[in-house]
């Protein structure tokens, strides 16, 4: 106990002395709490619309007015030149091209029938996608307001028609903060638990410290202990500075228990620790440990269900999801702060990432080697 | 194995990579208790793969060694608590102040700065002004002393020294070894590494190692008292070109630069006046010789070539 009780006050010491780990700990995540979530926002505004116009009728000026009224597009050019538009695609100043053919109006009330074209810059995938999907509605939204002004009462909706109304649980609003702030304090933690344990051991095998401890009767799960303990707190505090940045800055307040919360996350440091302590004991440099460790940092993130649904990857990374502690983590954080889901949801995921700590750190235990 | 000697070590092989280069090649030689016993050897010679065999951080491939009669591979665990290390890096935390390593190597071998402050008082007094300052800040013959002190915190039975005076002034050096000598009165076993020769007089005994074998082991005095034949210094005003002559004098046994003389040895008697009539011929001036006591470094060279 004394021994590990100095170990702590060792590494407390060196980590107060540190400024620039200080700093990581405590403005980091509070800068990235604030800026991240504005910006990891699905919601495609601002998508740039050409327009080539062959009509130039009322009902073609109605429907581009309806179109730039949505709030989502930027009418960027208007021509009567599809040429001319694409050209537009092609410099990058226009995402999409609405063209409206002549005879729009005349067809559409003559014939009943009529045909736009879209064309749409597929570069950027999401705001491709999105665009045409929203520029799609908008579309069909006007075909059928044509549809009320032109049919005579009596004959509207001789079909029947199923209309969707839709409500969002959990997030009402569909807000994208709700949904992105909890995985990002989960990355947060991660990134921050992962690196500082990562490095720490290595840092002592580069100065050589190592050496003289390794001579010394320091048991090696003291050795381990000691360098786990101090990270296991320092993930705690940026937790809960995170919780409190959701809650001032984004309103957020847990819907479930903060015990659940917080006993999760005790036992989900210990997993990511450990797996920083575990790459430490492979590597020999502080280079070493970190390019290993951002290598599968990416893996986590991106793998992780912050950004893709898990449930929408092939099963193969659905697999491979499965090893990333992270996709607990983000999974948990949301079931509980939006959901408000108890000890009876979580416990599946909480005994896995038991098992993760468990494994990483028996492992780091015997691959941390005295005597070489 | 009973506890004769503070060190021994049978045939201890250790080889590095998949090229198995050789690094300790069946070593075998003892440190008597109390001793102050030198490893000299120039860089790479394997003093270092030594120490880290002895101090159990290094497992060798073949060979058996003892310190204070435990076995290095199978009581690593009381090795560690009765022997001391300092390695040639400096290896304590940067960040912390000089008073808190001390206090936390001592803690981590259960005892405390007090209980065996009288061991390092000595030394500990030349830092003390500077307790407060991080390890990391301090100067180079600081940091040594620091590291000795961080080394004897807990009285150990058996210090070792890994090089312990390489990148230090010579005064700090001087001062290092009387500090030792003060040491080995106290009863410690003391094997220290050094690649300087004219640091080997200091010791008790000393081993001569070269390429992972040990060429002799014996008291300098003895080495160079076993010195074959007469060492004569010459001196001439044109370095090169002297040795080159000598080189081609039959009666030259051997002859190499050392400092500013050149040191020889011949194959017969000495005959002072047709060789300086010899190196007069071959352009020289100046010219002077003089008998000399062969050094360690002589015997070193003398080991090398044959």
């Amino acid at each position: 106990m004394r021994t590990i009780r100095f170990l702590l006050q060792k590494e407390f010491r060196q980590i107060f002395r540190n400024r620039a780990i200080l700093l990581l700990i405590g403005v980091m995540p509070v800068m990235q709490l604030l800026i991240l979530p504005l910006a990891a926002n699905y919601e495609v505004k601002n998508i740039n619309l050409s327009v080539v116009d062959h009509d130039r009728s009322a009902y073609a000026q109605k429907l581009i007015t309806k179109v730039t009224a949505s709030g989502y597009f930027k009418l960027r050019g208007y021509s009567a030149s599809f040429k001319e538009e694409l050209r537009k695609i092609e410099s990058d100043e226009s995402d999409l091209i609405l063209e409206i053919p002549q005879g729009f109006e005349r067809n559409l009330i003559r014939e009943d029938q009529q045909q736009l074209f879209i064309a749409v810059n597929a570069i950027n995938g999401v705001k491709a996608n999105l665009g045409g999907a929203y520029l799609t509605s908008i579309i069909r939204n006007f075909n059928e307001e044509i549809r009320i002004e032109l049919l005579p009462p009596g004959r509207f909706n001789p079909a029947p028609v199923i209309e969707i109304t839709a409500s969002n649980w959990y997030n009402p609003l569909m807000e994208y903060r709700f949904y992105m702030v909890p995985g990002i304090l989960a990355i947060l933690v991660t990134m921050i638990g992962g690196f500082l344990s990562a490095l720490n051991i290595v840092k002592e095998k580069e100065f050589g410290t190592i050496e003289q401890i390794n001579v010394t009767p320091i048991k090696k799960h003291h050795f381990i202990l000691g360098k786990l303990i101090p990270f296991w707190v320092l993930g705690n505090v940026v937790f809960s500075l995170g919780l409190l940045v959701a809650w001032l800055i984004y309103g957020i307040i847990p819907v479930g228990s903060l015990l659940v919360l917080y006993c999760f996350l005790s036992v989900y440091l210990l997993a990511i620790l450990g797996f920083g302590l575990l790459i430490s004991t492979f590597c020999d440099t502080q280079q070493q440990a970190m390019f290993i460790m951002f290598f599968f940092m990416m893996v986590f993130i991106l793998m992780g269900g912050l950004f893709t649904s898990i449930d929408s990857m092939p099963d193969w990374a659905k697999l491979v999801s499965r090893f990333n502690p992270v996709s607990y983590l983000i999974e948990v954080m949301r079931m509980v702060i939006l959901k408000g889901s108890g000890w009876k949801e979580i416990w599946p995921q909480f005994g896995i990432i038991a098992l993760f700590a468990v494994f990483l750190n028996t492992y780091a235990i015997i691959n941390y080697k005295k005597t070489s | 194995m009973e506890n004769l000697y503070a060190i021994e070590l049978r045939n201890i092989t250790k080889t590095y990579g998949r090229e198995k280069q050789v690094a300790v090649d069946a070593v075998s030689f003892h440190v008597n208790k109390g001793e102050l016993f030198g490893l000299i050897g120039p860089d790479g010679a394997g003093k270092t793969s030594i120490f880290r065999i002895l101090t159990t951080l290094l497992l060798a491939e073949q060979g058996e060694a003892w310190v204070e009669g435990l076995e290095v591979k199978k009581d690593y665990r009381e090795i560690r608590k009765i022997v001391g290390y300092m390695p040639g890096k400096f290896s304590l935390y940067p960040d912390l102040t000089v008073a808190e390593n001390l206090d936390f190597f001592a803690t981590v071998f259960d005892t405390t700065v007090a209980e065996n402050y009288e061991l390092i008082k000595e030394i500990y007094v030349q830092i003390e002004p500077f307790k407060t300052r991080r390890a990391g800040k301090l100067s180079g013959g600081m940091k040594q002393k620091l590291a000795l002190c961080c080394a004897l915190i807990h009285k150990p039975r058996v210090l070792f020294l890994d090089e312990p005076t390489t990148g230090v002034d010579p005064v700090s050096r001087k001062e290092f070894w009387e500090m030792l000598k003060k040491l080995k009165m106290q009863g410690i076993s003391i094997i220290v590494s050094t690649p300087y020769m004219d640091e080997a007089s200091l010791c008790d005994r000393i081993a001569l190692i070269q390429h992972g074998r040990i060429l002799s082991v014996d008291t300098p005095e003895n080495m160079t008292g076993n010195y074959p034949g007469q060492l004569y210094a010459v001196k001439a005003d044109q370095m090169y070109l002297l040795l080159k002559s000598l080189r081609k004098y039959p009666e030259v046994l051997d002859c190499y630069a050392f400092g500013a003389h050149a040191h020889v040895s011949f194959k017969n008697a000495f005959e002072a006046a047709p060789l300086k009539a010899y190196l007069r011929g071959e352009g020289l001036s100046e010219i002077e010789m003089k008998p000399i006591p062969a050094s360690i470094e002589d015997y070193f060279i003398k080991l090398l070539k044959t």
